[in-house]
């Protein structure tokens, strides 16, 4: 095998993935700048005009990037939205760790809990949580409260949900040998209902992180005076397309830096686990 | 004189849940098992050996009856008692040593004197050098002998053994069967010891118990009364074969009378 096919073998996963984002980046770019429609104007003629797209439309990814440079970098003034988003999330996110967990463990435990709160979790499971926008508005107002909430409303179902799953599913082989060797409940909680619900527990976590960043944007619709959610309305309510990008591209780096840290830590926790 | 271990009259049902229906594992079993006794349980598959240790131990309740250690019923599971389960059924997320070290966990044994014993048991069953390797790195075999001795730790009185020996090789299983009869010796162990192999259960016993198919019922009690110590040379004497065939029969008679049931229905 020649060394150049190998070299690409070796990181096929990194190039591949590298590739298609600089296609698209490139065909991107090439509609705004007209690229595509004067290339295939001898081929079709003025219909090949629709391929030149204007910036207020589209944007492109130059310009976004120095839309991003600026708003870092110049101006500054992302890194307020930026923080202010930033404490109602992970509040919002703290909250939801702080009663999902505990909650979901308590109802795998306790049937009779399990029974009492299994009605409310459905019924929040089956609507589409940001409908209670409106109605968290009217009780706290619009604000932080207002934020927190809608993104702990947010969060808190798959904690909770897994949690119990992970309780329900633990191996009752592994309670039967607790329960031989006598241990209390709170060391059969301890010993083998927790450790055997850990990977639940994160998997539950990646999915609050990625559904939180929704209550991120819809929180702040509504007279919010900072932050990346209110940044992005305004900017696409004046047609900024480059703005809103920037905002965007923004939520989706901390979404995925937040789960790449969770995935390190399973891969830390799970050492136990039979490598697949 | 009392007997260590007693079972007044056992029975037990599983509950269905499905059909709602009840399922009769054991049907009224009686049995005395002597301090110091190493008594032995066969019986066709299914017919509720392992159902009858886990209501020795305390896990299950029994549906009618009792079990009585030294005179006294017990109803939960006790340090007295530990069982070395059928299938190894380790903690995953514990190494050996966390593993073996369980059940002196759960009696609140100092962390440096748990590990201590802890070491000395993972030895005795040729683990040592995998005290930090996790189950998933063992064999069948090594989880087995983890299994062992995490039962062995706790120092119990009573021990309650499930095919614990099924999943080694002839030469492992040899070994082990000389190590378990060296420390129910030293360490004056009550042991009730449930197999498939005949050869093994009588190898090891005082007594064989033979169970009838299910529901299980006590078919016979069989006295091996081979000189102990016993050297593994005894399995190819004739007396030993003697009693083989007899445990055989027995056995055989249920299968078949199972297997006719089964064709029929
Ligand atoms: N948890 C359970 N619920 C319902 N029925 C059960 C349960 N455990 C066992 N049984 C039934 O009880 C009977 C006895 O099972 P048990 O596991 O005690 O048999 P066994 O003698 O140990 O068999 P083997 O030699 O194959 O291990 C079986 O017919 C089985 O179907
Ligand atoms: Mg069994």
């Amino acid at each position: 095998m020649p060394a150049a096919v190998r070299a690409y073998l070796a990181h096929e996963r990194v190039i591949l993935g590298t590739l298609m984002v600089l296609l698209l980046l490139i065909a991107w770019e090439g509609l705004e700048r007209g690229w595509w429609a004067d290339a295939l104007r001898p081929l079709l003629g003025d219909s090949a005009q629709r391929l030149r797209l204007k910036p207020i439309f589209i944007s492109s990814p130059t310009l976004i990037a120095a839309a991003a440079f600026r708003m870092f970098f110049v101006t500054g003034e992302i890194w307020r939205d930026l923080a202010w988003s930033s404490a109602g999330y992970l509040l919002g996110l703290v909250l939801a760790v702080a009663i999902g967990i505990p909650l979901g463990l308590a109802g795998g435990w306790y049937r009779r809990l399990s029974y009492a709160v299994q009605p409310f979790l459905a019924a929040l499971n089956a609507t589409p949580q940001v409908a209670f926008l409106p109605l968290i508005i009217i009780w706290v107002g619009t604000g932080l409260s207002e934020r927190v909430l809608i993104i702990f409303l947010l969060a808190v179902l798959p904690l909770a949900i897994n949690a119990h799953a992970a309780v329900r599913t633990t191996d009752p082989r592994l309670i039967k040998v607790a329960g031989s060797f006598g241990a209390s409940e709170w060391q059969l909680f301890r010993t083998i209902i927790l450790p055997s619900s850990v990977p639940f527990l994160l998997a539950g976590l990646r999915l609050a992180i990625g559904r939180g960043m929704i209550g991120v944007v819809v929180g702040e619709i509504y007279g919010s005076a900072a932050g990346l959610g209110a940044m992005i309305n305004q900017a696409g309510a004046r047609f900024q397309t480059d703005r809103v990008f920037v905002g965007v591209l923004t939520i989706v780096a901390a979404g995925v830096i937040l789960v790449e840290v969770v995935q390190r830590i399973e891969r830390r926790v799970e050492i136990w686990r039979t490598p697949a | 004189m009392i007997a260590k271990l007693e079972a007044q009259d056992v029975r037990l049902d599983y509950l269905q849940p499905r059909s709602n229906s009840q399922l009769r594992a054991l049907a009224g079993i009686d049995l005395k098992v002597m301090d110091g006794e190493f008594v032995s349980i066969v019986g066709p598959s299914g017919c509720g050996k392992t159902t009858f240790l886990s209501v020795v131990d305390g896990l299950i309740p029994a549906s009618a009856g009792r079990i009585l250690v030294d005179g006294r019923v017990v109803t939960k599971p006790g340090p007295d008692r530990a069982v070395v389960f059928q299938d190894a059924s380790l903690l995953p997320w514990r190494t050996v040593l966390g593993n073996v070290r369980y059940g002196l966990e759960c009696l609140k044994v100092g962390a440096r004197e748990a590990k201590e014993r802890a070491t000395h048991f993972i030895n005795l069953v040729g683990l040592s050098g995998f005290e930090d390797h996790y189950p998933y790195e063992l064999s069948g075999g090594m989880q087995q002998r983890v299994n062992l001795a995490r039962a062995l730790v706790v120092d119990p009185k009573i021990l309650l053994m499930d095919e614990p020996f099924a999943s080694l090789d002839a030469q492992t299983r040899e070994v082990m069967q000389e190590e378990l009869l060296q420390i129910w010796l030293k360490a004056k162990k009550t042991v009730l010891f449930v197999t498939h192999q005949i050869d093994e259960a009588i190898y090891l016993s005082d007594r064989v118990i033979v169970f009838s198919g299910r529901p299980g019922r006590v078919k016979q009690s069989i006295p091996v009364t081979i000189e102990r110590p016993r050297r593994l040379a005894v399995k190819r004497e004739a007396h030993f074969h003697g009693i083989e065939d007899a445990i055989w029969s027995l056995i055989e008679e249920d299968v078949r009378a199972e297997r006719n049931q089964v064709t029929l229905t």
